[in-house]
């Protein structure tokens, strides 16, 4: 297969997840900024979502404040932000139809339908309904395009290509997330369970879609190092950093072993995944869990950064 | 229904009113079909281009740079004889373009011999000195042309145009009649239409069959576009699908040792054939256009050293400008000894002072058109044009002769079609593409028919609100 | 005459290019005024230097390196001997009828003021052919200024018209747009000078003209030194602009902040001594 072509394959799924994980993050930080105030954060919500987001500086060299109109705007329709929703899915549709031939009819239809959608929306004019009728048919479009590219495409080099990029951003976006709000999960001595932590770490599980998963999984109320288990080391959890890795190790494995070779992606993922899958959450909040998750964030970049050299350019 | 122009050539209605043979059912089945039904189809077929992104892009059109060419559903019909005695004309003419171009970069005997004026190679802008005393591998030059043909009357075909560089437009050839087909499958019962949609494999062998003779048994084949931004790159993309052939742009490819490579995930490809839809000033920055971006540096290099094949080759321009266009016919017989089969337009070249004084006589009645322009435009359209402006152009003609030719204005057929009057006669032209390679020639039975849909309109050009319809030779 | 050349090119790159490709218009061919001694190219990485002879007759080297490179040398060097035919080009490869010179290009399409002056100088074509060339060197030689800071290889014929500046790749243009404005086929010619002045060492080859008048064929016009080609003149290539003879075409991959020194010596062999 063309580089360029992998690379295409690769960098649209990417950018489709990513625009997926922008709308969750932005519906958790609405829902949380709705809360009345005695509930609220003692932080700013929308300086988190900004944070989340990773475009702190880009950010504040454009606006004085972080609210839900500057946020709303940045994260959502911005043109000058290159990572904004209607950007990713601009972006995603470029790609998508660089590589035309590579995607099925069905995955094409999912991208192209949606970027004349996306023109539908006025970001000038746009009400707070509207506007949550925007994220769901963000979210909606990036499970339209997972969806149909799980159902027609072969399995061959191109499917694991596209699944690499969904899943390395995947990783990405519930890091960050986690690196945000860290410190509302760390076991304290006291005041833990407080009504204002509790909201936080329901909008933890909002903005990976858990909130119901963690009932399932752990059958108890919301505590804090469940949540952190949830999202980092349980398998069960299809966000959760190891069940990425799980999953990016298979795919590197599948195309090492289509293409016979391997090199420093596999030598990369085969690391990180052994990591998560032998970790323990009383170990990582010993040795810290800030500084974990800073860690993966620099891992997980090495990886995209190996399996673009070793195949996409 | 349909009102028809006496003075034009129908190809459903003969001049007293009868259907003719190959449109007997379609004529019967328009008049029974409800209009509402047609208008529902219409609207349904330009749904499903839109969905597929059938699209070509309008350049300095920022509001809307992706548009749909309108597709008309009512197909234009020719008859088996009418289609053999075509096809055998359309071979014999790209024939004779192959031995042209390769004596015009060799041995030029067709100069020796007066046919052509010296200036017609040499002088020519698109006349590549890098092809000069270059041998191309298996001397084929234009493995897929686009003939531009038009009726006038029942028993003649004329060339409008050759295509020789990177004739477009087969991709609407294709999705028209897959449209057809999903939108009327009763008509294909009761019409025996030949099948089209062999093309791309026809295409595939033609590729492979020019492949350098050093390339492997079985030769790579890659589609080369300019990118998304093109106005065909629908076509790039739908043919290489089509091909099963990587869809490159020059920045995947690369020059190593007089070899040409495409980079891949499993490292550097090969690369033997080239169906390149780039035009030859951009394929190489250090050959061609120094600023082009969208080449490929020294690809010239390894063409030069006979490891790759362009299909088309590089410098076939000489042979399909509007210059060459009237020497046509000598052409034809000097090459092949033989009549033309197809009809040349009758040309005036204003370079030649008694054709000049011709056409400033009688420039109201002519078409007057730029040797170099193209897409229709830079041209004058005698019968249609004021006063003022026939004047301005003839003008223009008599301080540069040589950059112009003049023609009669041809009387187009028309077809019926479906416009917002109803079905009404519409003028059309008609595409088909001829492939050559190493082994024969191969014709789809076919071609991209297009239509001009305003009323009176001579004008087809997609650019100018020009449209297209199915194709339909009937195997009978 | 015997002259000795030396061109050396280097490029230096901050970050390594991954992959370089270049084409080398860099070899003298024997004419009547002309014959080659000794003549090498080389390059400083492993490569295949492959020769070839190009659309107007040039002898052109192309290779392709690999990287990382951070810095490719090319040089060439050898020694020709050279004899006055009073600016008569003979016995040079022709691969085109002189007609095929009346071609215009990007560089030297001319825009009214070339056009304008050309018809001048020619008295709207009443002044013989050759009378015309030689007023058309003299004319560009006295009134226009050397300046390689106020032009580029992309300066076409009319920026450099109307500037009054340029170097002697663009003297070449505008005289070749002027002489086929008039329908005088003419062309471009890239190679070497030596230098009345003593002047060994410089930063670039040189270049000018030929114009081809019917009963004396091509005649070489030097308009950065007004005068017809002399021994002094070592013709390398020739083109329909500095494109088409260009001494080096070429392309990198990757390899940022490149800087490229050149170095060219030219030298009458007989006050060298003898390595």
């Amino acid at each position: 297969m063309l580089s360029r072509t992998a690379s295409n394959l690769y960098w649209l799924s990417r950018y489709v997840e990513r625009a997926e994980c922008l709308a969750r993050i932005l519906d958790a930080t609405y829902r949380l900024s709705a809360l009345p105030q005695g509930y609220g954060s003692t932080t700013n919500e929308w300086d988190s979502a900004i944070a989340t987001a990773g475009c702190v500086i880009s950010f504040k060299e454009k606006y004085e404040e972080a609210n839900e109109r500057t946020v709303t705007e940045y994260l959502a329709f911005s043109t000058d932000n290159p990572s904004s929703i209607r950007n990713c899915l601009e972006i995603a549709r470029t790609n998508a139809r660089s590589v035309r031939t590579a995607l099925t009819t069905e995955m094409w239809d999912a991208i192209n339908s949606a970027w004349h959608e996306l023109h539908h929306y006025d970001p000038k004019r746009i009400t707070r309904e509207e506007f949550t009728r925007f994220l769901n048919f963000v979210t909606e479009t990036s499970v339209r395009f997972d969806g149909t590219s799980f159902r027609t495409m072969l399995r061959n080099d191109a499917y694991w290509f596209s699944r690499l990029g969904f899943l390395v951003e995947r990783a990405d976006a519930t890091a960050r997330i986690l690196d945000v709000k860290y410190h509302v999960l760390l076991p304290r001595e006291a005041q833990v369970g407080g009504p204002l932590d509790y909201f936080q770490w329901a909008s933890i599980l909002r903005s990976v879609s858990a909130r119901t998963s963690y009932h399932w999984v752990y059958r108890d109320s919301v505590k804090p190092w469940l949540v952190a288990d949830l999202l980092i080391l349980n398998r069960q959890m299809p966000r959760s950093l190891a069940s990425c890795y799980e999953n990016i190790n298979r795919y590197l494995d599948d195309l090492a072993q289509f293409y016979g070779r391997q090199g420093q992606a596999q030598r990369l993922a085969r690391s990180i995944t052994n990591k998560l899958e032998n970790g323990k959450m009383e170990d990582i909040f010993q040795s810290g869990l800030h500084e974990f998750i800073t860690q993966f964030l620099i891992d997980n970049n090495r990886v995209g950064n190996a399996i673009g050299d070793q195949y996409l350019i | 229904m349909s009102s028809r122009s006496p003075d034009f050539f129908d190809e459903m209605r003969a001049s007293d009113g009868s259907i003719r043979p190959a449109y007997r059912q379609l004529a019967h089945w328009l008049d029974t079909v409800p209009k509402d039904v047609l208008d529902y189809r219409r609207k349904e077929a330009e749904f499903i281009f839109r969905r597929i992104g059938i699209t070509f892009a309008v350049y300095g059109d920022a509001a809307s740079t992706e548009r749909l060419i309108p597709f008309d559903i009512i197909p234009r019909i020719l008859n088996r004889g009418e289609w053999q005695k075509l096809s055998r004309g359309l071979e014999q003419r790209v024939k004779a373009l192959n031995m042209y171009l390769s004596d015009a970069y060799h041995k030029r005997e067709i100069l020796r011999a007066g046919i052509v004026p010296e200036e017609l190679i040499y002088g020519n802008p698109v006349f590549r000195p890098e092809m000069n005393g270059q041998a191309v591998p298996h001397d084929i030059y234009v493995m897929i042309a686009g003939i531009d043909v038009v009726r006038v009357d029942p028993d003649n075909f004329y060339v409008l145009e050759d295509n020789a560089r990177v004739p477009s437009g087969v991709s609407y050839m294709l999705e028209n009649r897959e449209i057809m087909l999903r939108l009327f499958p009763e008509l294909f019962i009761d019409h025996p239409v030949a099948p089209v949609d062999n093309y791309a494999d026809e295409l595939l062998a033609t590729l492979k069959s020019v492949a350098p003779n050093n390339s492997s048994g079985d030769p790579t084949v890659v589609l080369m576009t300019p990118g998304i931004y093109n106005s065909a790159y629908y076509e790039h993309s739908f043919l290489a699908d089509k091909l099963g052939c990587e869809l490159v742009e020059g920045r995947d490819m690369f020059v190593k040792g007089d070899m040409l490579y495409m980079r891949t995930t499993e490292g550097p490809k090969r690369v033997d054939v080239i169906y390149r839809r780039v035009d030859d000033d951009f394929i190489d920055p250090l050959s061609f256009r120094p600023d082009s971006m969208l080449g490929v540096p020294g690809l010239m290099s390894v063409y030069q050293a006979g490891n790759v094949t362009l299909a088309n080759a590089v410098g076939t321009g000489i042979a399909d400008d509007k210059a060459v266009y009237s020497y046509m016919p000598d052409i034809i017989k000097f090459y092949l000894g033989e009549e033309p089969i197809l009809k040349n337009v009758d040309t005036w070249r204003c370079r030649e002072p008694d054709h000049l004084k011709y056409v400033l006589d009688n420039i109201e009645k002519l078409v007057v058109k730029e040797v170099h322009g193209s897409g229709g435009y830079g041209m004058l359209i005698g019968p249609a044009a004021d006063k003022k402006t026939i004047e301005n152009f003839a003008a223009k003609v008599k301080a540069a002769p040589e950059g112009f030719i003049a023609q009669p204005t041809l009387a187009l057929s028309t077809c019926p079609t479906f416009v917002e009057e109803g079905i009404a006669p519409r003028h059309v032209d008609l595409r088909p593409f001829v492939l050559t390679g190493r082994d024969r020639t191969r014709i789809v039975p076919g071609g991209l028919t297009r239509v001009a849909l305003s009323k009176g309109s001579l004008v087809v050009n997609s650019s100018q609100g020009g449209g297209t319809k199915d194709t339909w030779v009937l195997d009978r | 005459m015997r002259i000795r050349i030396a061109h050396e090119t280097v490029y230096r790159y901050d970050t390594p290019a991954t992959r370089a490709i270049q084409i080398l218009r860099l070899t003298p061919r024997a004419h009547d005024g002309q014959y080659v001694v000794r003549w090498r190219v080389e390059v400083s990485e492993d490569c295949r230097v492959g020769p070839r002879e190009d659309a107007f007759g040039n002898l052109t080297h192309t290779f392709t390196v690999d990287g990382p490179i951070s810095e490719l040398a090319v040089r060439v060097a050898g020694e020709v001997e050279t004899q006055d035919t009073h600016g008569i080009m003979r016995g040079a490869r022709e691969k085109f009828p002189p007609s095929f010179y009346l071609r215009q290009t990007e560089l030297t399409v001319p825009d009214q003021a070339i056009a304008g002056w050309a018809d001048e100088i020619s008295e709207n074509g009443a002044r013989p052919a050759l009378e015309t060339l030689h007023a058309m060197q003299q004319s560009i030689y006295a009134n226009f200024n050397f300046d390689v800071d106020a032009t580029a290889t992309s300066t076409t014929a009319s920026q450099a018209f109307a500037n009054k500046h340029g170097v002697c790749q663009d003297y070449a243009h505008i005289f070749c747009s002027a002489a086929r404005h008039l329908k005088i086929p003419a062309r471009y010619v890239g190679g070497y000078f030596l230098r009345g002045d003593g002047v060994i060492d410089t930063e670039s080859g040189h270049a000018w003209t030929e114009a081809f008048i019917p009963d004396l064929g091509w005649i070489a016009f030097d308009p950065a030194n007004g005068i017809c080609a002399t021994e002094a003149h070592v013709r390398v290539a020739i083109g329909l602009d500095y494109l088409g003879a260009a001494p080096v075409r070429g392309t990198r991959y990757g390899g940022l902040g490149e800087a490229m020194q050149v170095k060219v010596s030219v030298d009458q062999a007989s006050r060298q001594s003898q390595q």
